[in-house]
């Protein structure tokens, strides 16, 4: 079973709803016992960085254990930010540190958010986006962006270049909306759920 | 390069889709769940679902609506119309709306933008605003209007657009009165006035007829996103050869799709 974190950061319903298109049984949960037995992990997330502290404790926990025994991860939007040291939404709080460096603001010359469709610069082959052609575009809708780093396998421009998408061992985390991204977005559930 | 938006809107009355001329004289035009699908298949960029009635009729109709839409829709999906307080707007994203647009309550209570975007993130409120042309020449400017364009609010829209952004707006749908449903054109000088005055996406709606204009509204306009209803719906203008057109002239889209 895939269990998709609750921690009150968003609408989860529709990533749930999008598995459960694909065919795939995926629970929201917040409790750490039920993650621990997860086949696959999903940490979604929309909102202000501060909401990641309710991760903090045996949530947190949990998922650190299923990193240990290579147990899939995947985070969305403000869930992959959390991989992250930090973010200058937050300052106070800390990410999960498993990717370098902090999570900053848009710049001023270009609009913030971030909304729409824009493409993504694919810099490897990722498992995640397999079938899915270089220059595909996908949803994104953010206010703060994660920086370019070594597990980074797709970037976006939009004023510099950020990550889209990272990849490191069984833990993946995307910028964008794979759940409101169209069939590029499914295909890249398809993916993961076939991990 | 990021796109501009094509977004296709469902204007929804008693469950059903219903489209007017400035606001009034509607029309049948589908079920809400079925367009809302056909539009995406097409190429729509998003779907928003305004249910027009809702200021005086009871939810229970628009969330079976919302409900049955986004079940199968896997792009964005925004839905607006009567949304009063948090807990309208709670119910609707329960629903599986992605954003909501608020527009009257937002007028009578701007906190109501911050109480949403507080608990879902400003990428999820729209601020709805209908707006009027006042005067002309130096003289001109516009006006906001509630309630679906029956109430004079004393309010200036690019003045109002600019309080919604600070209260936590993450974008505006800007709806021209005085062009929707005319087929004749967006109103480029309303939306070139608020996207100059703001920071955050603006969506241009009312008086989309052909392609010709939504060329217009992205270069002349600086519109990020362009809404339209009834061309759509009666396929007047399909979505795959708008985005097609509009690409050929150098607007930067996702198409193929």
């Amino acid at each position: 079973m895939i269990a998709i974190v609750d921690y009150q950061a968003g609408n989860l319903a529709s990533v749930k709803k999008a598995f459960g298109h694909l065919g795939y049984e995926a629970a929201v949960t917040a409790h750490p016992g039920e993650i621990a037995r997860a086949t696959k992990i999903v940490l979604p997330g929309v909102g202000n960085f501060e909401a990641t502290a309710a991760l903090a404790g045996a949530l947190q926990e949990a998922v650190l254990r299923a990193i240990d025994q290579e147990v899939p991860l995947l985070g969305i939007c403000l869930g992959m930010q959390w991989m992250f040291e930090s973010s200058q939404e937050a300052p106070k709080l800390r990410g999960l540190g498993l990717f370098a460096g902090e999570c900053e603001k848009f710049p001023e010359a270009v609009k913030s958010p971030h909304v729409g469709w824009d493409q993504l610069q694919l810099t490897g082959t990722p498992r995640l986006l397999r079938g899915l052609p270089q220059d595909s575009f996908v949803y994104f809708t953010h206010s703060y962006r994660a920086p370019v780093v070594e597990a980074t396998v797709g970037k976006c421009e939009y004023g510099g270049a950020f990550s889209a998408v990272v990849e490191s061992g069984q833990v993946f985390g995307v910028q964008f909306h794979p759940e409101k991204s169209g069939t590029a977005g499914l295909q890249l559930l398809r993916n993961f759920c076939e991990l | 390069m990021l796109t501009k938006r094509i977004i296709a809107c469902l204007d929804v009355d008693a469950g059903r889709v219903v489209k007017g001329v400035q606001f009034s004289d509607l029309r049948d035009a589908g079920d809400p769940a079925e367009l809302a699908l056909t539009h995406g298949r097409a190429g729509a960029d998003e779907v928003v679902l305004l249910d027009i009635s809702a200021t005086y009729q009871n939810r229970a109709t628009l969330l079976d609506v919302v409900r049955r839409t986004a079940r199968q829709l896997f792009i964005p999906f925004t839905v607006g119309g009567g949304i009063r307080s948090l807990d309208d707007a709670a119910a609707v994203f329960d629903a599986g709306a992605d954003k909501v647009t608020v527009n009257s309550a937002a007028l009578a209570d701007p906190r109501l933008i911050g109480r949403i975007a507080h608990r879902y993130g400003s990428q999820a409120v729209v601020v709805a605003i209908d707006a009027l042309r006042v005067g002309n020449g130096n003289g001109l400017h516009f006006g906001v209007k509630a309630t679906g364009g029956r109430h004079a609010t004393g309010r200036d829209a690019v003045r109002w657009a600019s309080e919604a952004e600070q209260c936590g707006a993450g974008e505006i749908l800007l709806t021209s009165i005085d062009r929707d449903g005319m087929r004749d054109g967006f109103d480029c000088e309303l939306t070139r006035a608020v996207v100059n005055a703001v920071n955050i996406p603006v969506i241009a709606s009312g008086g989309a007829g052909a392609a010709g204009h939504f060329v217009e509204v992205f270069r002349d306009g600086r519109a990020d996103a362009a809404l339209a209803a009834s061309i759509f719906h009666l396929g007047i203008t399909p979505i795959g050869e708008l985005k097609q057109e509009l690409q050929t002239a150098g607007i930067p889209m996702r198409w193929p799709c």
